[in-house]
Order: structure tokens, then C-alpha cells, then sequence
């Protein structure tokens, strides 16, 4: 390498909007623990930290495709369809700032790459409990390439959407409906559980479903706020209404609990809250206040409906991505088509203030999105499944994913367990082997 | 009167309660327990501590039921607990003395599986 450009200060950087960005980079990053947290407390004791490690491994390979290739083709040129590779392996990101923003390129990348982490992580929601790990990660490092890169170039890079006026602040387009058709089609290519359907198969830890989604909100400030580039009104205005909008949610989810129900839940509650979040994320910096504690209402109830009808369905799309992603991504990009507010936002109204264009363009990719993401999530998985097994055997199933597929338990006591010295050596590696 | 004790897999756990309600056993009592009944013990790791798991997990199912019903209700455990490899579990029958139903004061037969029979 040829070193950075410049290692004197570069031009037309703001430091304090770069102060803000190094914070919402950290911030994002660690929505994917905390969705890992949220996820592990969904699923049965013995699936813990299988759950959790879906995340922990998007990470992983995530961040290492989206160097490699991923932040190039989402951001490398404004080509219709796809970036370029001018970026790839980071030439050429260096202090200087990208254009139209006041911080490093470097850090832009960093920024960019939490958002596509979180994206991969987010899909295993739909596989957990069968899936196999290392098909996973199979799957993570080509879907965040093919996939979300691709996404992510159409409404943030200047790809077709973006230049034809769809207006997505924080990744409605590319992190919440691109996951929940994908976790959609994940889910029908992967197949159920094998106990789905007849046994009751219940969350083995609410306190970590709450604590999770907590953290993901906390960590949603960085998401949206910071999807502005800047400490400027944008990421001010996003700010709150990340803080409004979920709140809606929560109100309007407590009211749904306790018409069908008489109780409210905590799932329920840990539900909404990501609802709400993942509803105002494309919205964030261009409707006011006021509009986005009504999307922060409406939302709920198709998200709710969803969840409702799907466990009476036979497709085990285990954790809803679907109807907290996929379904509250779309009703928040078709929103900004109705309640953008030039005043506000200072780029664009919506029908409701008589650009009925900003619909059409805000409908467009709420049609196109799901189903680029749908078919190719569908193709992907298929191909990859001609060549290794997808998910684990249903013995493996029975027995649980942490000692299968990981040689450890969430939960151990420790009973009776016996200290191996190196020297003897490891022979088993399966959990239950033949008679002696 | 017959005590049986069932111990088989947690996760088959399921399949046994709806295969003894199937063979129309009722009353069953179940706990969670740890064993080892001479299957090979799985190896884990932890940060470099290598363990072999000596115990399993296993849940155990104690039946109490008149004489008639001692082959229904193996046999429902057998079929519900049953994967052909090792650690499949064990069941023992052992004789009982005396039930009584804490409710009414029943004793023995009337105690047991079945009720209404």
C-alpha cells in the first residue's frame, strides 16, 4: 500500500460531525450483540448460544466481505444497477471525505459496514435451531455481497432508486425489507423445525428478550441518528424520532395485547419496541414529529396482524423477521410518500402536502425491494444447498444446536464433568457415540 | 400396583406424555434429573478447559398404575422414548405398597391409573 493520502489535515472535514460518527459507528455495532441477546432469549435453552453465535459469526464474516468487496459495489460510482470494484479491498478510502459528507471515507465505510453486519445477522432469525452453523456463514458472506451490497447501492450509493427520488434515510430499503424477504424465503428454502407445528416450542428467557431489545433501541440512535453524516438537523430531527416513534408502538402494541389477550406482554413489548424502531428507520429525517408518532401507531398493526397469522401457518419463519422487519420497514417507506415534509426535511413533501410523486417513487421500492430480496435470498440458498446440507439432522436437531454444532452448553453446571489433560488426547466429538 | 420409573431423553420428553396419553395413561409425575447410564460421554470446551461431560441430561417419569396397566404404559414409554442409540434411557417397574388420594382419601385401586375404569 501506498499510505494514506494525506496524513496532514484534509479539507472539508467537520470534527465534530466525525466525533459523532466515531460514537454512531461503535453504537451500531453493537445492535448485532444485542440482537444476538434478543434472538438466544427466543429460542429453547438448548439452542442459546447457537443463536447468539449467528451474530457474533455476521460480524465476523460481514465485516471482512464488506471491506473486501461489499463496500465497493454499494458505494464505489453511481452505476444504475451496481458499483463499481474502484473501492475494493478499501483503495482508495482513506481521510478524505466522501463527497456530500463531512467526515473521513474511512469512517463512512466503518459506518456502512455495522449496517450490513446487522442486516446478515438479522436474517438468521429465520433458521435458527436447524441450520447448520457453517452453511450460515456461507450464506452470510455471499448474501452480503450479493444481496445487500446491491440494496444498499440502489438507496443510499446512487443506484436507480436513489436517483429516481426514493427517499430512504437509515435503510428501509436495504436492512429492513431486504432482511425480512430474505428471512422469508430463508425460512421456506431451510424448512421448519422438525417439532414445529407439535410441540410448543417457547422462548426459554423473556428478561433477555427485553434486555435485547433495549439495546438495540440504544444502539437505534446510532443507527438513524447518524444516518444524517453529520451532528446537522437530518441526524437531529432522526434522533427524536427514534425515541417517539418506538413509543407509539409500544402504546398501540400494549392496547392489541390487551384487546386479545386482557394481558400485555413482555414479548410482546420487546416486539414492539423493535417494530417501532424499524419503522421510523427509512422515515427518520424527513417527516416531523408529530407525523412520526402516528407511523410509530400504525405500524403496529400490520406487524401485529403478521405474527398473529403466521404461527397458524406451516411456514416457521422462527422469529418473525418478516412481520418486525420486512413488514414495519415497508409500511415506514410508503409513509414517507404521504407525510414528507419539505419544512422539515428540506429535500421533499409528500402527498399529503401535494407531491403526490414522492408516492409513487416511495411505492416503487416498496414493490421492488422485497422482491429482488425474496428471489435472490431463494436462489442463493438453493445453490448453496447443492453443495453442503443446509440444515442439521434431526437427531442433532433433538439433541440441540450448542453441543452439536459448538461442543458447548449456554447453561453447564458442571456436574460431573471431568478435566481432559492435553496429553490424553480428544477422541469423541460427538455427543452421544456407539456402545461400548 | 406397579411404580413404573421412566428415564429417557429430554427431548423426547413430548413424544412419551403424548404416546402415555395415547395408551390412555393418566397421572405421571416428571422431573428433571442428571445420569449416566454407560453411554460415552460428550467432550466440550471452554476457553481451553477441555471437560467430558459425565452426566446427561435426562428427564424422569414415575407412573403409578394398576397391575393391568404396566405393559400399556412401558410400552408407551418404549415407543415414545425410543431412538435406537445409546442413551435412549431406562425404565424400572417396582411393586407398590399403598396410593391414596390425597382429595377424597382414596386408597390403592382407586388411586391409581386408570380413574374412571
Amino acid at each position: 500500500m501506498s499510505g494514506p493520502a494525506a496524513v496532514a489535515a484534509v479539507t472539508g472535514i467537520d470534527t465534530g460531525d466525525t466525533a459523532w460518527m466515531l460514537v454512531a459507528t461503535a453504537l451500531v455495532l453493537m445492535m448485532t450483540p444485542a440482537l444476538g441477546l434478543f434472538y438466544a432469549g427466543l429460542v429453547r435453552s438448548k439452542n442459546t448460544l447457537n443463536t447468539f453465535m449467528m451474530c457474533v459469526g455476521a460480524i465476523a464474516v460481514a465485516a471482512v466481505t464488506w471491506a473486501a468487496v461489499g463496500y465497493s459495489i454499494a458505494f464505489d460510482g453511481d452505476g444504475g444497477l451496481v458499483g463499481g470494484l474502484g473501492n475494493a479491498f478499501l483503495h482508495g478510502v482513506d481521510f478524505a471525505p466522501r463527497d456530500g459528507t463531512t467526515i473521513p471515507e474511512l469512517l463512512f465505510m466503518a459506518f456502512q459496514a455495522t449496517f450490513c453486519i446487522i442486516t446478515v445477522a438479522l436474517i438468521s432469525g429465520a433458521v435458527v435451531e436447524r441450520m447448520r452453523f457453517g452453511a450460515f456463514l456461507v450464506f452470510a458472506a455471499l448474501w452480503s455481497v450479493l444481496v445487500y451490497a446491491v440494496l444498499a447501492h440502489w438507496a443510499f450509493g446512487g443506484g436507480w432508486l436513489q436517483a429516481g427520488g426514493t427517499l430512504d434515510f437509515a435503510g428501509g430499503v436495504p436492512v429492513e425489507m431486504g432482511s425480512g424477504f430474505s428471512a422469508l424465503a430463508a425460512a421456506l428454502v431451510v424448512g421448519a423445525r422438525k417439532d414445529y407445528g407439535r410441540q410448543a416450542l417457547l422462548p426459554h428467557n423473556a428478561v433477555y428478550v427485553l434486555l435485547g431489545a433495549g439495546l438495540l433501541w440504544f444502539g437505534w440512535f446510532g443507527f438513524n441518528g447518524g444516518s444524517g453524516f453529520s451532528t446537522g438537523n437530518p441526524s437531529v430531527l432522526a434522533f427524536v424520532n427514534t425515541l417517539l416513534t418506538p413509543a407509539c408502538t409500544l402504546v398501540v402494541w400494549f392496547a392489541l395485547d390487551l384487546v386479545r389477550g386482557r394481558k400485555v406482554t413482555a414479548i410482546g413489548a420487546a416486539t414492539a419496541i423493535v417494530v417501532g424502531c424499524v419503522a421510523i428507520t427509512p422515515a427518520g429525517g424527513f417527516i416531523s414529529p408529530g407525523w412520526a408518532m402516528l407511523l410509530g401507531a400504525l405500524a403496529a398493526l400490520p406487524s401485529y396482524a403478521i405474527i398473529v397469522w403466521r404461527t397458524r401457518t406451516r411456514v416457521d419463519e422462527t422469529l418473525d423477521v418478516l412481520a418486525a422487519h420486512g413488514l414495519a420497514g415497508f409500511t415506514g417507506i410508503l409513509f414517507i410518500g404521504f407525510f414528507a415534509e419539505l419544512s422539515w426535511n428540506g429535500i421533499s413533501d409528500g402527498l399529503f402536502y401535494g407531491n403526490a410523486a414522492q408516492l409513487g417513487d416511495q411505492a416503487l421500492a416498496a414493490l421492488v425491494t422485497p422482491v429482488y430480496a425474496f428471489v435472490a435470498t431463494f436462489v442463493l440458498l438453493k445453490l448453496i444447498g447443492l453443495a453442503m446440507p443446509l440444515r442439521a439432522s434431526e437427531r442433532e436437531e433433538g439433541l440441540g444446536m450448542d453441543v452439536v454444532q459448538h461442543g458447548e452448553e449456554a447453561y453447564v453446571t458442571g456436574e460431573g464433568a471431568i478435566l481432559i489433560t492435553p496429553e490424553a488426547g480428544i477422541e469423541a466429538e460427538v455427543p452421544v457415540a456407539d456402545p461400548a | 400396583m406397579k411404580l413404573v420409573i421412566g428415564i429417557v431423553r429430554p427431548e423426547k420428553a413430548n413424544d412419551v406424555l403424548e404416546s402415555l396419553y395415547r395408551a390412555d395413561v393418566r397421572g405421571v409425575s416428571m422431573s428433571r434429573v442428571q445420569g449416566h447410564g454407560g453411554e460415552l460421554e460428550r467432550v466440550e470446551t471452554y476457553r481451553g478447559t477441555t471437560v467430558q461431560m459425565g452426566l446427561a441430561e435426562k428427564v424422569r417419569f414415575e407412573i403409578a398404575v394398576s397391575d393391568e396397566f404396566v405393559e400399556p404404559t412401558i410400552e408407551a414409554l418404549c415407543a415414545g422414548a425410543r431412538t435406537g442409540e445409546v442413551g435412549d434411557g431406562k425404565i424400572f417397574v417396582v411393586p407398590l405398597e399403598q396410593a391414596v388420594r390425597i382429595r377424597t382419601g382414596d386408597t390403592d385401586m382407586g388411586a391409581v391409573t386408570p380413574v374412571d375404569k
